[in-house]
Parts: C-alpha cells; structure tokens; sequence
C-alpha cells in the first residue's frame, strides 16, 4: 500500500478524490479507537505537535489536542495571549523559533488568510491548517464529509448524486471555500444560496451553480448546509437586518419541513439560533451538528497520523527490505 | 516466480481442525474461549478455527477482528495504514483469547497485537494460534498452536489462504 | 577641470538617434561637447551602448525622515543612480509628514550627499488626513512643484477642487508650472482590500479593491481639470478603464498627465497566489488584461511616464500576514531594465517614458530630461542594451529587499551613470 498525503494539509487543493477517501477510511479506524475503554493509540508516540492558535478558537483546539493526544503525541499548545507575537516578533521569528524546538508537526489557526502557506515556507514540520482567515479549513470539510459520507454516503461512491446546498455568508467563510471544493471533488452537486453581498466577488473556477430561490431547491436537497451569520456584517450594512435575513435566506421550521425525509441539516458552529437557523429546526434529529462535532477527533487524528505518522517518504530499498520481513 | 504448494485445501482444513482440539483440549472446554483474527490474513483463520470449535464441542464462541496499524513498531520505516477496522463485539475482561494470524514471522505484528489487545480489556490469558510458522523470529514470541512449521529462508514469501499454502520467493519489484 | 568622454556610443534624446563623443566637464557638471572626435583628457569607451539623458522617478518613498531602517535618502539615491536616475521625486508620507518647509528643508539637507538629484514633493493637505490644505505658497517658496497625498487618495471632491484653483494662483520664481499628483483610490470602495478584487481574490479569501475604486476618481480628477483648467497627474494608472479615461480625456484635450508603475506591466494579481507580501501593493497587482491595457497605453502615449512607486519595506513587516503587511515595492533598480525586456518599445520611446516626459511633468526640464547638448547638465544614463542579468534581492543598494523580481533575467543594463558631472555609476557599481 503507498500512502502519499503530502507533507502539509494547507488548503483542500492539496487533496484529490484519493487522498479524502483514504483520509475517511482512517477516520472509520480511528472512530472505532474512540469507542474503546482505552481511546488511544501508540501510533505517533515520541513525536511532538505544537498548537499555533494565533486566533481563539476553543472548539477547533481541543479537538486538535484530543486527535494527538489520543495518537500518543506529545501536545504543546503555544496561545496568542503567551507569546511573543504580542511583542511585536515577526511571525517568521515565531515559527522559526518553534521549529528550532524540534517538533513534527505544527496546526494552524490564524485569523488572516494564507498564513499557513507561509509557515509552510518556515519549517520542516508539518503544517496542519486549522482554520486561516477567509481562505481554507480543511479539518472541518474532511469532517463534515465524513459527516454525510457515513449517513448518505455510497460506499465507494463518495458522495456521487448527492445534491448539496451551502448557504450565507460564503464570502467570508473560510468552511465554505474548502466545503466546496471537497464536496464537489467527491461527487457532489453543489448550490450556494445567499445574499449578493455575501458572496464572493466572483465565482470564477468554483464548482458551484448560485441558486436565486432557496425555496426551490429545498425539496431537492440532499444537505442543507447553514454558514453562521456573523454580527459583524450586519454591522457593515451587507443586509439590512437579521429580521430580513431569516426571512430571505433562513432555515425556519416551515423551510425545513420541505426537506425530504433523510435530508441532513448541517452546520460548522456555533448557531445563530432564529437568524441562519430557527431553535426548532437546530433540534431536530435531521440537524446531525453534535455528529459533525463528533467526526472532528477522529478526522484529525487521521490527519495527524497520515501527516506526521507513516506518511514520511521511504527509500525504495529499504522499503523493499522492509516489505519482505513485513510478511508475516 | 516459482512457486509449490506446502499444504492443500485439504490439508488446511484438517490443521485447522488439529488446532480447534488442541484449543478445547489445552482450555479443557471453551469457557471464557473468545477468538481474534488479525486483519486481515488471520481473519478467515480465526473464523475458521471458530466453526471447527462449533463443530467440535458445540458452543459458538465469539470471534472478533483485530487490526494493528496504529501499534507498529516500524512506523517511520514503512508507510503504515489500517488493512481494516478492529471489531471487537464483545468483553475482553477475563477472557481467554485465542489470537490467530495466518503467517509468524519475525513476531513484530504479535507484539504490536499484544498491546493492542490489552487496549481493549484485560483477558484472562492470551493464546497465540498461526496457521504457518516460518521462524526468523526477532521477539521473544512462540505460538501456542501451530497449524505448519515451514522451514523457510528470509527472502522467501509465504502466502496463507484456506485454498492453500504457496512458498515463492520474493521478487524485487 | 577635468574632461571626460563617452566615445562610440549611441546619442538618444528628444532630438532623435544620432552617433556623438560626449564630452563633460566635472568641475562645471555641464556637457561640453557632443561631436564625434572632441577632445578630453580623458576617455571611456560605450561601444553599443546608448547615451541618454538620466532617468527621472517622480514617484520615489526613500522613507527618511521616519522609517530609515527601510531605506535613507542615500541609500535611496544610490539604488536610483544604479537604476539610471539622475533625479527623484520623493513622496510626501515620511514621519512626520513632508508638510511644512521644515520637513522639506530636512529632506533637502539629507539630500546634498545623494548620488541624483532629490526633489521632495509636498502633501497637498497638512498630515496626508484629507481635511484642509497645506501651506502650498510656502512650500512652493521652498522649492515645491509637485504636491500630493500619495499613499491615499485625496477623497473630498470639493478640497480637490479648492487645492487646483489654489495651486494655479501661486508663482515660482522660474517660472515652472506646479502639478498637482493624485493616487487614484476611492477609499469606501477599496476599503478592507489588500489585493485586486476578482477571481484571484475569491479564491485565496483575500479582501479586494475593484478596479472602479481607482477609475472613479480618475474619473473625478478628470472633471475637476476641466472643471479648473488646472493640470493634473494620474500617479500609478493599472486599469484599462482608468488608461481608458486619460485616454478619452486627451483626446479631448484636457491637460492630465498620467504614470504608470513597472510592476503594473509585468506582473498579475495570480503572484498573490502564495500569499507572499512582497507582492502586495497599491494600486494592487490587476489581471492580465489591465496588464495588457497599461502596455497600449505606454506604447501610444496615454500614459507618459513610467514611475517606479519605489517603496522599501524592512524584511519583518513583509513577513507579516499579506493582510497585515504594508503595501508596496522597490522599483528603482530594477524599472529600466524592465520596461526594455517586456514592452518591447523603440529606445526612443523609452527615453520618453523615463526621461523626457517626467522631468517636464515635475518642472525639472531646465537640467534633467535633456536634450544632451552642449551646456546642458551633464545628467547622462549610458544603457548597454544586450547585457542580460539576474534580478537578487540580496545584491541590491536598497537597504530593503522587497523587490517582487528577485530571480528574474533581465535584458538592458545600466554601465554609467552620471549626476551633474560625476560619474557616480561605473560599469554598474556605485563609485560611492
């Protein structure tokens, strides 16, 4: 078996259909690891995972802390608030500084786009996206393809046939632009709906068709899947009021109720209960955000393993050396 | 790659049935009995040693999937990924649990088998059933219940299936 | 007094092409003579070379006062006269702001060791906050010809107006008209953009400024000319709607002026792909069909000058996420060589964009921009047009390294330099 994810998860164009369908496989492995009375394995022991919070972000951090942890990776979490960033170090002097520490593997959370494709440029260890900006959140979309994969999915199939809605602010949403590419490179069909002004300036090159009436599209649907509507750009004036909004582009109990039976309900968090989402509609059993949730350990715990595990590149003899005592 | 034939269908089949006695036998009875195949060669094993126990003494024991990858040793010398899922449907507590693998070889994916194990409960008594022992061992490890001792050199390959057991040697690709 | 002469060479200026020995004289700084076979006492062979009147940037940030670790008024000039340049127009947002006739007395006294002449241009409004006018009389008493606001647009319509029909009263005592320079941005469009809005931009999650941001007021600042009368300069045009506009506007005779930057007709918005600031700038890096518009506009004259929107940053604030960095780019090493390897324009043409048109937008045209004769300067850039080499970030006078080129083969470089007769380039090297 040859494993090639790359040294870095920076963006989901790092990722073909292979290599997210060999990262859902090894979530199914680690899934079951999570079941266990004893949760965790040995497999990344001795090796050392920074956490690079540059922005807050309590829910992405412990699941990333979790997922190494329960790999045996020693975890050591470098926050905004300790560091020298506050200080005015350069984010180079930072990165280089924690490379110097030797570790194999740093995950990224920064609030401006594009800075883990720099830290990239920085070190030798790994750099795991965990969220940069408007730009990219690659865990979050292998888990929310896990998510529909494990409910809807077709086996081999990925998520082929499966008709898929992102709606509201995608402009800013750095869970959408990665959604969308993932989505779609498993098979999916896949809508966005939304407010001119919180889309993108252009749609150029995204596999997406915008669908004016989300009223139309609801009984076709295969997943609904709500982007957190952010008080700040109603601050912004990009529309008029939250009012307006749920009226316009809102998931309200009455939309829901024209989903067909089956359909899922997703969100990346937290809810915006009565504005992107009614509290009626987030309770219900279609609404699989706690499963979503769920899916985050042992999606980055397959990220991890697939990164700074085994995924290292091995000179052909030896590995041929190593295939003939491997059989057993 | 020249390949022959150690044992037939036939003669699988009868080592797997020796090895089912020796199991009641060694156990006296199959109380607490359960059975682990390793993914994924020692699975069909596991389950076939499983229907000659039914056979045999009449009780239908448990039989659960195990799979290593994430307990390697040889982790950064080999790209390592899950063959399969670990299927333990069951308790493992105070168990005896009969481990079963199709090949032994260097002992390396038994101790990794033993930690994985012991993740998952604590069994009375671990058992070690393989269909071929080829020797060439680098652990401290020897199995309870051998279906083939089958002298071989380090650059031979075995392949282990219930149709048959094939000695070839390993060509370099 | 010693005389020097440049023999072989090919004499371009806007008398046209011609063979011609020019001959300076360093105690005088002027050229003596220009026939083939005069006298000097001494000689320096530019066999293939052209001689041409020294390059002129009227849209240079050598940052002193206030940001000297990225770059000084020597340091600043000394990468110009590698560059060609013989004069720069330094732009007015220094700390503090060059404002007053105290901060342009300063720049001027950091200036007397400089290797080309230094010009300071002047904010149009006291501190570049767009709120009320600066002393524009003083400042063109202290020397002033150029004012702008350069690093923003001056976005209040109506101070913009009130600033053109102030300079066109005021007098200089050498009778050179005063220019008004605007950085075209409408600040509530661009506002939150860090690269040029468009595909690019979507994709990589980046802010962006539409280009209407910077053709709206070029727009504006075309009517306000005609509105006034009064002369105004487009600085760093890089749409095809604003080279559309100056184009249009020409046309129809109205005196606008426009610039564009060299980065402007190389490179794309597709470089901010690796988020790497270096290539954040303002006006942003547009798509390949404004890199196309700004080449015509070259070619046919809409655009008169090409301007180098030098600005050096230190290695840290480019290490800074691309949001967060500041904008801009070094340009004066590298601008000549540039527009000679990709606009594929006659050296005549050239000499226009770099010398003739910008010393006669920045009332320098009595000792820069030639014509290279007898009594002139001698303000000479003595270009060898087959050498090719490789832009390095690391071998640049510029005490900063944000070149956006770095690694780029070039074609056309810069063997002599002279300022005032000096020769302060020699075969490529700085003589101080």
């Amino acid at each position: 078996m040859t494993v090639a994810l790359g040294k870095h998860l920076l963006s989901m164009a790092d990722l073909d259909r292979v290599d997210i369908e060999r990262y859902l496989d090894l979530a199914s492995s680690f899934a079951e690891v999570q079941k266990r009375d004893i949760p965790k394995v040995p497999a990344l022991r001795g090796k050392t995972v920074v956490m690079a919070f540059f922005e807050d972000s309590t829910r992405t951090r412990t699941s990333f802390d979790l997922a190494a942890r329960r790999l045996s990776a020693d975890v050591v979490n470098f926050s905004v608030s300790s560091s020298a960033t506050k200080k005015g170090e350069s984010l180079r002097d930072t990165v280089e500084t924690i490379s110097a520490m030797g570790v194999d593997g740093i995950v990224v959370r920064h609030a401006s786009s594009g800075v883990p494709n720099r830290i990239a440029e920085w070190t030798d260890a790994s750099v795991i996206n965990a969220g940069d900006g408007w730009h990219q959140h690659p865990t979050q979309s292998l888990l929310d393809c896990f998510t529909i994969w494990q409910r809807l999915g077709t086996g081999d199939n990925g998520l082929e046939g499966l008709k898929i809605a992102v709606c509201g602010d995608i402009k800013h949403s750095r869970v959408a632009r990665s959604n969308v590419e993932a989505f779609s490179r498993l098979g999916a069909e896949v809508v966005v709906i939304g407010p001119r002004t919180l889309f993108p300036p252009s749609f150029d090159g995204w596999p997406v068709k915008v669908e004016p009436d989300i009223d139309a599209v609801l009984p076709d649907l295969d997943v609904v899947y709500l982007l957190r509507i952010q008080q700040e750009r109603l601050n912004e004036g990009l529309f008029p009021s939250t009012r307006e909004y749920r009226a316009q582009y809102g998931l309200t109990t009455e939309r829901a109720r024209r989903l067909r039976p089956g359909a899922l309900i997703m969100h990346p968090g937290p809810m915006n209960r009565g504005v992107e989402i009614d509290p009626e509609v987030a309770d219900d059993k279609q609404a699989v955000v706690l499963d979503q949730v769920a899916a985050g350990v042992p999606i980055r715990m397959a990220v991890l393993f697939g990164l700074i595990g085994p995924g290292q590149a091995v000179d052909r003899n030896e590995f041929d050396r190593i295939e003939h005592e491997e059989n057993r | 790659m020249p390949k022959s034939v150690v044992l037939d269908s036939a003669a699988v089949s009868r080592a797997v049935r020796r090895m089912a006695h020796e199991i009641i036998e060694a156990n006296r009875g199959l109380d607490d009995v359960v059975v682990v195949g390793l993914q994924t060669g020692g699975v069909p094993f596991a389950e076939s040693v499983a229907a000659a126990l039914l056979e045999i003494e009449e009780v239908d024991v448990e039989v659960g999937k195990l799979d290593v990858a994430f307990y390697r040793d040889d982790i950064n010398l080999r790209p390592v990924l899950p063959e399969a899922t670990t299927e333990i449907g069951f308790d493992l507590n105070r168990k005896v649990v009969v481990l079963v693998d199709d090949v032994l070889f260097t002992g390396r994916t038994i101790r990794a088998a033993l930690d994985a194990l012991m993740d998952q409960g604590r069994p009375r008594a671990i058992q070690l059933a393989v269909m071929v022992d080829r020797g060439h061992r680098e652990l401290p490890i020897r199995p309870d219940y051998v279906g083939k001792n089958l002298p071989t050199r380090r650059n031979e390959a075995v392949n282990a299936t219930l149709d048959q057991i094939e000695l070839g040697e390993v060509t370099r690709s | 007094m010693t005389t020097t002469a440049f023999r072989g060479g090919t004499v371009i200026d806007q008398g046209g092409r011609r063979p011609g020995d020019i001959v300076i004289d360093d105690s005088s700084g002027a050229i003596v003579a220009v026939e083939e076979g005069s006298p000097a006492d001494r000689t320096i062979e530019v066999d293939g070379c052209y001689v041409v009147p020294g390059f002129v940037d009227i849209h240079s940030h050598l940052r002193q006062p206030g940001n000297e670790m990225a770059e000084t008024i020597e340091s600043g000039s000394r990468a110009a006269a590698l560059g060609g340049y013989t004069a720069v127009v330094t732009m007015p947002n220094t700390d503090p702001c060059t404002d007053s006739v105290a901060v342009v007395s300063e720049v001027l006294d950091y200036a007397a060791d400089a290797l080309c002449e230094i010009k300071p241009s002047a904010a149009i409004t006291l501190g570049r906050s767009g709120e009320a006018l600066s002393p524009m009389a003083e400042l063109v008493a202290a020397g002033v010809r150029m004012f702008t606001d350069d690093g923003t647009g001056l976005q209040d319509a109506q101070l913009m107006r009130r600033a053109l029909e102030y300079a066109s009263g005021l007098l200089t005592d050498d009778g050179t008209s005063i220019v008004l320079s605007q950085h075209c941005e409408v600040s509530a469009l661009s506002q939150g953009g860090v690269m040029h809005e468009g595909a690019w931009s979507s994709r990589l999650g980046l802010g962006g400024q539409p280009a209407e941001a910077e053709e709206l007021m070029v727009a504006r600042d075309i009517a306000l000319s005609r509105l006034t009368g009064m002369r105004v300069h487009l600085q760093h045009l890089s749409t095809a709607g604003s080279v559309a506009l100056v184009r249009a506007a020409k046309a129809e005779g109205h005196p606008v002026t426009a610039e564009a930057a060299p980065h402007h007709f190389t490179l794309t918005d597709a470089e901010c792909a690796g988020y790497d600031p270096v290539f954040k700038v303002h006006p942003p890096l547009r798509p390949a069909s404004d890199v196309e518009a700004v080449r015509d506009g070259l070619r046919d004259g809409t655009i008169d000058a090409v301007a180098t929107d030098h600005a050096p940053h230190t290695p840290d604030s480019k290490e800074l996420p691309f949001d967060t960095a500041p904008p801009g780019m070094l340009g004066l090493e590298t601008a000549f060589a540039l527009a000679h390897t990709e606009l594929d324009l006659e050296m005549e043409r050239l000499v226009e964009l770099f010398s003739t048109a910008p010393a006669r937008i920045a009332g320098l045209a009595d000792r820069q921009g030639g014509p290279i004769e007898p009594g002139r300067a001698a303000n000479l850039a003595i270009i060898d047009p087959e050498r090719t080499w490789t832009v390095d970030r690391g071998a640049l006078a510029s005490l900063a390294s944000n070149t956006p080129f770095h690694g780029r083969s070039v074609t056309g470089m810069v063997r002599h330099t002279v300022f005032a007769g000096e020769l302060v380039v020699v075969d490529g090297k700085a003589t101080r």
